[in-house]
């Protein structure tokens, strides 16, 4: 390729989807594209070096934004979404089994410690206020995820805690605190006594309490102000987007089509493409034309739907950019598509891409008036000099099948090779 | 006469399909029993009038399509799918959801009168576009949810039955392309939905869930 792909700033984000502990390492494997057990296992070895893989991870889990918030899904699906109109994740029994079998991995090496180096008196209470600072941040991690799909929500600082408040978030939060206040407490035992446990934990209880109490109500407003500035902002940028979008579309083609109300195949025409245009706003990913092969063949199809008043059904599996290798057969594609508009006779064809690593390609189906490839003049260029000798002087192969009052299908097939450079 | 159920949250569209439906249908061939607007209204629809197929909007108020088949589990009733979304996450999750067909709006009055026929009839409904999503999603190229790489494969026959389909052929001519009965064509398709819609581990999580076993 000649022109240099723009830069892009990749972000490093941690993966909500496959989190044992934060996703911290699977979000990190996928910015530095390396296998994610590798980072693993190097938060492990570098465990063991005086527990730096330990504080690497806490510390990366803190600063490491979720990658929830780059999700940016097509607006009608957004909106359904956050109208409770379409299922969300669904969470299954078989995702806790890793999370099962690393705990009791690490219960078995606290366990396998304590029995080598004999009880130590620290031990238990770090790993209690561990588990517990691991649970917080986990909610944490919930209520944010929460925070970022409902973007219209004020920012509220018990939200931002408890996310929408359901059982498991209480449960995790309680646990997480009780946690490292027992972790307090058996240090405080083990150290000193039943008095000064006692009075140690006390005095912490005392101390957040105390804290909450004085900067409480200053987080609150903060919060309240930041919250619906910000939910104003999106609201009218949201607003503006999509008034703006159905100016430039929608309001244009009801003005043509009541213009044109008497003439029922422009009105087809107008609507067929307004509801192309519209789909790929509410549904579809945006591409570039010349991107990939999808996005060339979704500009084909309104192309030869808009010229020819047929309906292009395009599916397309995989994807690829589109490289010098590929040109020829979109090129191709184009032409079997204006030969199935223009001769078949029928309202309707059908396109099927499929890209493997292996090749490219694309069947153009139609059930139209079909003929006889024998019987076609020799001095009929459209098909012999446009698709099949085409397809051949690029390295590639073109096929087509026709019999007459059953339709015809172009078979077009272009191998990729992997360039080595 | 089969027994149909539309749900969908827009009146007008739903108003229109049932006068679509009439008119495209032999008299005495459907019978539209009830419509519903949320999840709520069409699980007590379902569980009133027991239609032997329910037109289903995959985007509802209430947690969606897949929600009403969720809370309805598994009975007699088949659900078709009928969306304006042709998002490829909703489509396989739709199915994965139970349903054994997914048609877009566009779709002719007759050719939905096909539809609930065949789907009434224990046939999956496959559409080009839903072969090719299909497809993508045992490629991997689609990421879905809930994923279970073991069973995520096709066998050569079935991709081979796909991507006909994919490539606009009707189940008839795919089974003279292939050499094999149509009932052949049919029993592939029944075993790429079963691929899609359950492992034997989800099978059970949700048999236990539904009975309030976990």
């Amino acid at each position: 390729m000649t022109n240099p792909a723009p830069f892009e700033v990749r972000r490093a984000t941690r993966d909500s989807t496959d989190n044992y502990l934060g996703g911290v390492a699977a979000g990190l494997a996928r910015h530095l594209d390396l296998p994610v057990i590798w980072i693993r296992v190097g938060f492990v070895l570098t465990a063991a070096l005086g527990g730096m893989g330990i504080a690497l991870y806490a510390g990366l889990w803190m600063v490491l934004p979720t990658d929830e918030r780059f999700s940016d899904e097509a607006p009608g699906l957004a909106s359904a979404r956050r109208t409770g109109k379409r299922p969300g994740r669904t969470r299954r029994m078989a995702d806790m089994g890793p999370t099962i079998a690393l705990g009791a991995l690490a219960f078995g090496i606290v366990i396998m410690v304590e029995s080598v180096f004999g009880r130590g008196a620290l031990f238990w209470p770090i790993v209690l206020g561990i588990v517990g600072v691991a649970l917080i941040w986990r909610q944490a991690d919930e209520a944010q995820r929460e925070r970022w799909l409902n973007s219209s929500e004020k920012v509220d600082p018990v939200r931002a805690l408890f996310g929408s408040g359901t059982w498991a978030s209480y449960a995790r939060i309680l646990a997480g605190g009780a946690l490292i206040l027992g972790g307090l407490g058996v240090f405080a035992l083990t150290s000193g006594g039943v008095h000064l446990a006692r009075e140690i934990v006390v005095a912490s209880l005392l101390g957040v309490l105390g804290l909450a109490l004085v900067l409480g109500p200053w987080v609150f407003r903060l919060a309240a102000d930041l919250g619906e500035e910000r939910a104003e902002r999106v609201r009218s940028q949201e607003r503006a987007d999509v008034a703006a979008h159905l100016h430039d579309s929608v309001l244009q083609t009801l003005a043509l089509i009541q213009n044109n109300a008497s003439d029922p195949a422009t009105v087809a025409r107008l609507a067929r493409a307004q509801e192309r245009d519209l789909r790929t706003w509410l549904f579809a990913e945006h591409k570039e034309e010349g991107e990939s092969i999808a996005a060339s063949l979704r500009a084909l199809t309104a192309e030869v739907e808009d010229a020819w008043s047929v309906t292009v059904e395009t599916v397309t599996v995989g994807d690829t950019p589109v490289t010098e290798a590929v040109w020829p057969i979109v090129h191709a594609t184009r032409e079997a598509m204006t030969n199935a508009a223009k001769h078949a006779g029928t309202g309707k064809i059908d396109v099927y891409a499929e890209v493997s690593p292996s090749a490219v390609e694309i069947f153009v189906k139609d059930r139209g008036r079909g003929f006889d490839p024998e019987s076609v003049a020799e001095d009929r260029q459209g098909v012999r000099g446009s698709i099949v000798a085409r397809m051949e002087r690029h390295g590639g192969s073109a096929q087509i099948r026709s019999t007459p009052d059953v339709g015809t299908e172009v078979v077009l097939r272009m191998p990729l090779q992997e360039e080595k450079s | 006469m089969t027994k149909v159920v539309i749900v969908d949250d827009h009146a007008m569209f739903r108003a229109g399909v049932r006068a679509e439906l009439q008119n495209a249908a032999a008299p005495g061939v459907l019978d539209i029993v009830a419509d519903a607007e949320d999840v709520p209204t069409a699980v007590a629809a379902i569980r009133e009038h027991r239609p032997d197929v329910v037109l289903l909007d995959v985007h509802l108020p209430g947690g969606g399509g897949v929600e009403v088949m969720r809370q309805l589990g598994h009975g007699d009733t088949k659900f078709l799918a009928l969306s304006v979304s042709d998002a490829a996450e909703d489509v396989i999750g739709t199915i994965r959801g139970g349903a054994r067909g997914y048609v877009t709006k566009t779709i002719t009055g007759p050719e939905l009168v096909a539809a609930i026929k065949r789907v009434s009839e224990g046939d999956a409904v496959f559409s080009p576009r839903l072969a090719g999503f299909v497809l993508d999603a045992f490629a991997g190229s689609i990421e879905v949810a809930a994923v279970d790489e073991d069973l995520d494969r096709l066998t050569e026959r079935e991709r081979e039955v796909m991507r006909l389909i994919a490539r606009g052929y009707a189940y008839k001519e795919v089974a003279k392309e292939l050499f094999i009965s149509v009932k052949t064509v049919e029993t592939h398709m029944s075993s790429v939905l079963r691929k899609l819609q359950l492992s034997s581990r989800h099978e059970l999580t949700r048999w236990a869930s539904d009975r309030r076993l976990l």
